[in-house]
């Protein structure tokens, strides 16, 4: 049994490279500790500058709600447009909100008033998000008034978009969302980068020329290769998954065979690809650039930070072959929503065929070049 | 005479340039062969394809008994190597490294742990045996490399310049070496750009653009150029290569 002593050395080594030793403990530790925190879609902190001209119990009651909302911070409140346009072009605040004069008494007898809010848009994802929280707060506090003074009025009051978002952004909503996509991440690394870099190592510093002159098969050297990272990916998911559970509370609603199962054939797949950058490439460097570049791509395109949902139509027909992809949808299924096996069983076809495509074209690849 | 290794009219073409042209020889059991050959000679690729890496353009070679064409892993199963550039794993101990090629090769797990006690021994290596490889001095590791191509007593042994970079008292124990696998029936096939060492050899061969220029013991080529030593034996043959 070559393959034996061939799984023995791998082992060894590995066990021989602190570097690679602590990162498989570090990586899944850090990535979860810190990744879903960066990736959040939500925003706080919002700084909002309030140019106030009625000074008004109307008007004192909705910047009270306003700041109450936590999703805010007044940096400045004043009466002058001007000096708050200022503070948004030293880029102190995100947002201004102009109450006019007159603000409580239009609204009291004419039922009808105005707010001009100017947002900042040089980051437009929290001009965004900023700006539709705002208007989300004063639809809130014009419903309020409208009760509180016709409580009759209720039954014709058409602004019903009002408790969407709030429901969207509840806190800790994201993580759930998050966590399990970034362990997605984990085993990408593992499977793909740590792979090619192992193989191409051995070409690097010629070890591979004593392999090729004995008797051992290609198949029997790539196997002993590539399991040793399947075992590795399936631990890091392992801890990953703990780690989820003990920091976050996150325990997928699905069964935790799917989970796995879809895992393994996922590591098949990237090993193979992590495989096939490897007989393209003659050192470390190069393998170490083209992975990094296409896991790059893999990323944005996945899904994991940005909804494929929104994204150009060309763009959602090109994340169709990004095996990414199909990972984090299937994780988020199971972790949030406990779909079973046979609900994801097209996700597991899709990437069952990149594990048939990467690894054929680099087996065949591979005997081509040596 | 036991042939071991037979070749006739092996040639390699990459694109249109000829590598190795039309070279026929045999080498008999036992025997210390010596390669010679200018840098860019075509050595290498005869070597590789005589050790079933690369295959033949045209010609036919048996090695150990079979075709290098068409049984090249039965080729490898019979021959061992030892390339220019220290090969072995660097971050195995010196036992793991001989375990691991005694595996590969299909010897007992009894046969792999007494020859490892006796390759230690015999090297002088005891202290080293749980040492990683790479922590050990550039001849040791050099004698190292030999112990394991010849590991599993195959009938052939490559020795791609082994003794590159290492000083005269050591280059001189490694030949020790290489006699005495000789004498155990091992035959060495050497190429080496030390013309000292190529007196060491019981037959030379010097190769010039690809083809076998002239092949003989040492003694008979000195006498055929009329020369001193085979370095000058050396010098008058390459000195007719058109490509460089």
């Amino acid at each position: 049994m070559t393959l034996k002593y061939l799984l023995q050395k791998e082992f060894l080594q590995i066990s021989r490279d602190k570097t690679i030793l602590k990162m498989i403990v570090a990586l899944p530790v850090i990535q979860l500790l810190i990744l879903p925190w960066a990736a959040t879609f939500e925003q706080h902190n919002i700084a909002l500058s309030v140019v106030d001209r009625d000074h008004s119990t109307y008007s004192q009651v909705l910047i009270q709600k306003i700041v109450s909302s936590g999703f805010f911070l007044l940096t400045d409140y004043s009466n002058s447009y001007d000096k708050a346009i200022q503070s948004i072009e030293r880029n102190e605040s995100d947002l201004l909100l102009e109450i006019p004069p007159e603000f409580e008494n239009n609204f009291v007898r004419e039922q009808k008033t105005d707010l001009m809010i100017s947002v900042n848009a040089v980051n437009g994802q929290k001009a965004g998000l900023g700006s539709s929280y705002l208007a989300q707060i004063i639809g809130e506090y014009n419903k309020d008034i409208v009760i509180n003074h016709s409580p009759e009025a209720i039954t014709t009051f058409k602004n019903i978009e009002s408790d969407f978002y709030f429901k969207y952004n509840q806190e800790m909503n994201y993580l759930n969302y998050m966590v399990p996509g970034v362990l997605v991440m984990l085993l990408t690394l593992v499977g793909g980068m740590l792979s090619a870099l192992n193989i191409v190592k051995e070409k690097e510093i010629g070890t591979i020329e004593q392999i090729n002159v004995t008797p051992v098969s290609k198949g029997t050297f790539i196997l002993a290769k590539l399991i040793p990272f399947w075992v590795i990916g399936l631990f890091i998911l392992s801890i990953g998954m703990l780690i989820a559970w003990i920091i976050y509370g996150l325990v997928p609603a699905g069964s935790f065979f799917t989970i796995y199962l879809f895992a393994f054939v996922y590591l098949v797949a990237f090993s193979g690809l992590g495989l096939l950058i490897s007989t393209y490439s003659n050192t470390q460097q190069q393998a170490m650039f083209v992975a990094y570049f296409l896991l790059i791509i893999f990323f944005l395109l996945s899904g994991l930070f940005t909804p494929i949902s929104s994204m150009p139509n060309w763009v959602q027909i090109v994340t169709r072959f990004n095996p990414v992809r199909y990972f984090i949808e299937v994780i988020r299924l199971v972790y949030m929503k406990g779909a079973s096996l046979t609900y994801i069983l097209p996700q597991l076809g899709c990437i069952l065929a990149f594990a048939v495509v990467f690894n054929t074209w680099a087996i065949v690849n591979y005997k081509k070049t040596s | 005479m036991n042939i071991v290794i037979q070749t006739e009219n092996l040639s390699k073409y990459f694109g249109d340039f000829l590598a190795v042209d039309n070279i026929s020889f045999e080498v008999a059991k036992g025997e210390i062969f010596g390669f010679l050959g200018a840098n860019g000679a075509g050595k290498t690729t005869a070597m590789r394809m005589l050790c079933g890496l690369l295959s033949p353009s045209s010609g036919k070679g048996i090695v150990a008994g079979f075709d290098i064409s068409k049984q090249a892993n039965d080729v490898k199963k019979n021959i061992g190597y030892m390339s220019q550039k220290f090969s072995l794993y660097e971050d195995l101990t010196v036992k793991e490294n001989l375990r691991l090629f005694g595996g590969i090769y299909a010897m007992r797990v009894k046969d792999i742990q007494s020859k490892t006690l006796k390759v230690c021994k015999d090297l002088d290596l005891n202290y080293a045996k749980d040492l990683l490889v790479g922590s050990l001095p550039l001849g040791v590791k050099q004698k190292l490399s030999f112990a394991t191509a010849i590991f599993h007593h195959p009938q052939i042994v490559f020795l791609d310049e082994p003794t590159g970079g290492v000083d005269p008292v050591a280059r001189r124990k490694f030949w020790e070496m290489i006699y005495q696998a000789s004498q155990q029936g091992i035959t060495a096939f050497v190429t080496t750009h030390y013309m000292d060492e190529a007196e060491y050899c019981q037959r030379v061969s010097i190769m010039v653009d690809g083809r076998i220029e002239a092949l003989d013991t040492p003694n008979n080529l000195r006498k055929a150029l009329d020369a001193q030593n085979m370095d000058e034996v050396f010098h008058a043959l390459a000195r007719k290569a058109q490509r460089s």
